[in-house]
């Protein structure tokens, strides 16, 4: 998803130091945020899960602030952008009550917004009840991009009829996803039971994220198990997109279910035609995979079916948007 | 029309590795398997065999119209539309989601968080909680899973919870049944009509009693816990008609090893498998469960058998909630059919490392393996422990060669293992049987080494072996090391092997 999650300060009116993280569609310029000032370097890592990022935060908001209890405004901020209701009609926010179908943007443009901190965040602790996370915006920042959605990293290729079982051994199941330290474990996991035949790791020993953000198979990716621990491990890792000929269904569904990954397919062997390491940049709405270290370009299928569910933010945000079930409280 | 355009006749002609099961067919009818990248004539296979159709009548007005699926009319009747044709999205309500230990917690989370901590589930009667994954095993966070499962039943008032407590002595957990589809079963929660979702990808297994049954992820699991509908699309049909006296070495895992090794695992993908003929009705309720069980190894979405007097008969003592069975109409449209004579069905087994690896039992009988195992829901139930027990009696109670793990899939299977006659055995149990031969006595139930587990799961593949199995998947590490080597058969195939020492065809003793 590459998506930039940059904890940033101001100066606010007392003096003080407060520290604020944003989430950012990949390649946005975060310096040309009005209304922001910096007192400290900060860091910018790119980031693709929820609890990735609100670790990323509070342990950027460490560094800034070693005190804890601050409490968060958003009022300049909230002058750029319009404020919104909590959760927008059209996408889930990223807050902490719904993690799971925010992987998403939406393919016609990516709004930046404000991620706060939670209550759960061991150094914030002055939190507000309700927070914002304002969505769809009428005004962007002048500076955003509202290009479509695009995922650039390197990839990791593996072959035919890829099984749960070796995204995701068994033994690892006692792992809840839904507990964000033992999704952080099922990340590390991830893809360690290929045969040794694959001579690169998926993540290197003693690493608990992979470097590469794209994972390209070949037919029937995902068969076996219906564990959704299987896209959700490999999320977890750090990857954005698995690009296959064809999907097992259940793991298809998952995949579109949680946000996790966002699944593509190709009519071509891209498995073949691609080597694990080669750059690769996923051009969504334009359906084209290309691959800058061979120089060739593939086209992407269309999502088909699930396309509204994975444009609502997943199947929540989808059954709350056509009102199948009632807007959260 | 019962099955679609012919393929192109170079595609229908080409002989291939799949051709290894070929010789147990008349080629009048059986299929030709397609070459391996048929992906652009994937939807057009045919039986070569004309497909027998009624004469379709003009003057039944709307019938051709509304003809559907067995499986397009559960969906359209629990999505309250009149008719339904395959590609649909539709909201389906939904009559039972079962969830166990594994994927229970993360289901529970996802409720929790989308709906509200103090939000109810839609219906604490149509909700069952089997923990049956890892049970008996000292692993915390297992123990840990159980009791958050416990936690959440008593929170929500459910009124299935089939709970252990006491991992030591299983029997002293009067709840406690086991594997969760086996426990579906005989706990009468599978009823022709209708639609039960399931945390694990076997719950397919359901689709035996002439129901819906699929297996879902924690996300939707968690959606049908508050909503109790999901958003399904609707899967043509494939048609499996299997005719002819099935012969006494063959049992339904050898239908359904043929099947997919004729499909390939991804042959079914996103479709619903049809099992029809006289020796489909033949079969007992859980020989039907041990063919839909797998139907998810060929990419399936469900599998169903409609249901007949075997089903009502299973049923009678065990649930008194009213149902409806539905039948496929005269005029559905099946996106294929597929047409076997069974009385020429040879043992089969899938080899390493997918279930489509067909091969037949007797050409793999210079593999020398380390062990036999015989559990899971696939080939741990009642019928699999009777028929394991059948060839050693026929054997002349020879002594086994290797290791063999038994493990009943329930408390009510281990029961029967203990106290069931076999027929021709002069009266003697399976457990005696069992002991008498020289396998390892029956484990607690649970799902064990089916899929290797905490590193302390009995019988679990700790290091590179070669087993017979009859349980349901053998891709890389299934059942705990990469390297092992696991060759899914029939319960008779098991028990022959595991006499000789070498993957064994079972005619070797039954004939």
């Amino acid at each position: 998803m590459g998506s930039i999650c940059a904890t940033v300060a101001q100066i606010n009116e007392f003096g003080l130091v407060e520290p604020i993280a944003i989430l950012l569609p990949f390649r946005f310029d975060w310096r040309r945020l009005p209304g922001v000032k910096f007192s400290t370097a900060v860091s910018t890592q790119q980031y693709n899960s929820t609890h990735s990022i609100r670790r990323l935060a509070a342990s950027s908001l460490c560094r800034i602030q070693k005190k804890a209890a601050m409490a968060v405004s958003y009022s300049s901020l909230l002058s750029t952008f319009s404020a919104a209701a909590a959760f927008s009609e059209t996408k889930p926010s990223i807050g902490p009550v719904s993690s799971q179908a925010v992987r998403f943007p939406s393919i016609s443009s990516v709004r930046p917004f404000i991620v706060p901190f939670t209550s759960n965040s061991p150094v914030v602790r002055n939190q507000r009840a309700s927070f914002v996370a304002p969505r769809a915006a009428a005004e962007s920042p002048s500076s955003a991009t509202t290009s479509p959605t695009s995922f650039h990293g390197l990839c990791y290729v593996v072959g035919d009829n890829i099984d749960t079982d070796q995204i995701i051994p068994a033994e690892y199941l006692t792992l809840v996803p839904s507990n964000p330290a033992e999704y952080e474990k099922l990340g590390s996991y991830a893809l360690i039971g290929l045969p040794a035949s694959y001579e690169k790791r998926f993540i290197e020993p003693n690493q608990t994220k992979t470097k590469y953000s794209i994972v390209i198979g070949g037919e029937n990716f995902g068969c076996g198990s219906s564990r959704e621990h299987a896209p959700v491990a490999l999320g977890a890792a750090g990857v954005a997109a698995v690009v296959a000929q064809s999907y097992a269904r259940i793991f298809f569904r998952n995949s579109v279910a949680t946000g996790e990954v966002y699944p593509l397919e190709t009519e071509v062997r891209v498995c073949e035609e691609c080597r694990t390491g080669d750059v690769i940049t996923i051009e969504l709405g334009e359906s084209r995979l290309i691959n800058h270290t061979t120089g060739k370009e593939y086209k992407l299928q269309p999502i088909g079916d699930a396309g509204p569910v994975i444009e609502a933010g997943g199947i929540f945000a989808y059954a709350r948007k056509t009102g199948m079930i009632p807007q959260s409280a | 029309m019962a099955s679609s355009t012919i393929a192109s006749p170079s595609a229908s002609f080409i002989p291939t590795k799949k051709e290894l099961g070929r010789s147990a067919f008349s080629p009048a009818s059986s299929p030709f398997s397609v070459p391996k990248c048929r992906k652009s004539i994937s939807k057009k296979i045919v039986s070569v065999m004309a497909p027998q159709q009624s004469e379709r009548k003009p003057a039944a007005t709307g019938s051709v119209k509304t003809a559907m699926t067995m499986t397009e009319k559960i969906l359209a009747r629990a999505s309250e539309k009149t008719h339904l044709s395959p590609g649909e999205n539709v909201w389906v309500d939904v009559d039972i989601l079962m969830t166990h230990d594994v994927c229970g917690p993360g289901s529970i989370g996802i409720f929790k968080k989308e709906f509200g901590q103090n939000a109810k589930v839609w219906d604490r009667e149509k909700i069952v909680i089997i923990p049956d994954h890892y049970i008996f095993t000292n692993d915390e966070r297992a123990n840990r899973n159980v009791d958050i499962l416990r936690d959440f039943c008593a929170e929500q008032n459910i009124k299935y919870f089939y709970d252990i407590q006491d991992r030591g002595n299983f029997k002293a957990n009067p709840d406690y049944k086991g594997v969760c589809h086996i426990a579906l079963a005989q706990e009468g929660h599978c009823r022709p009509g209708e639609v039960l979702l399931g945390t694990d990808s076997h719950t397919c297994t359901a689709g035996a009693f002439g129901q819906f049954a699929t297996g879902i992820g924690n996300t939707d699991a968690g959606f049908v816990m508050g909503a109790g509908k999901l958003l399904l699309k609707v899967p043509p049909t494939l048609r499996f008609v299997m005719d002819g006296e099935m012969p006494d070495y063959i049992l339904a895992k050898d239908l359904i090893l043929q099947i997919i090794g004729e499909i390939s695992v991804a042959g079914a993908t996103y479709k619903s498998m049809e099992f029809v003929g006289s020796t489909v009705e033949s079969l007992n309720m859980e020989e039907r469960m041990t063919l839909c069980n797998m139907v998810v190894e060929a990419g399936g979405k469900n599998g169903v058998v409609p249901a007949d007097s075997t089903t009502f008969k299973y049923l009678e003592d065990k649930t008194s909630l009213p149902y409806e069975p539905v039948y496929s109409d005269q005029q559905a449209r099946f996106l294929s059919e597929y047409r076997f004579d069974i009385s020429k069905l040879e043992p089969i087994v899938a080899k390493p490392h997918s279930p489509d690896n067909r091969a037949l039992a007797r050409e793999c009988k210079d593999v020398k393996i380390d062990r036999v195992y015989i559990g899971s829901c696939t080939g741990g139930k009642t019928e699999d422990f009777m028929a394991a027990a059948k060839l050693f009696v026929a054997s002349g109670y020879k002594k086994v060669k290797v290791p063999t793990f038994l493990v009943p899939a329930t408390q009510k299977v281990w029961m029967d293992v203990y106290s069931l006659p076999v027929p021709g055995s002069g009266g003697k149990t399976c457990s005696q049987i069992f002991e008498e031969v020289g396998c390892d006595t029956p484990a607690s139930p649970s799902c064990g080494a089916c899929l290797g587990g905490p590193k302390d799961t009995y019988a679990r593949m700790n290091e590179p072996k070669v087993c017979v199995s009859t349980t349901n998947r053998n891709f890389p590490g299934r059942m705990g090391h990469k390297e092992g080597e696991i060759y899914l058969a029939s319960p008779y195939t098991a028990a022959a092997s595991a006499l000789t020492g070498y993957v064994t065809d079972p005619r070797d003793f039954l004939q």
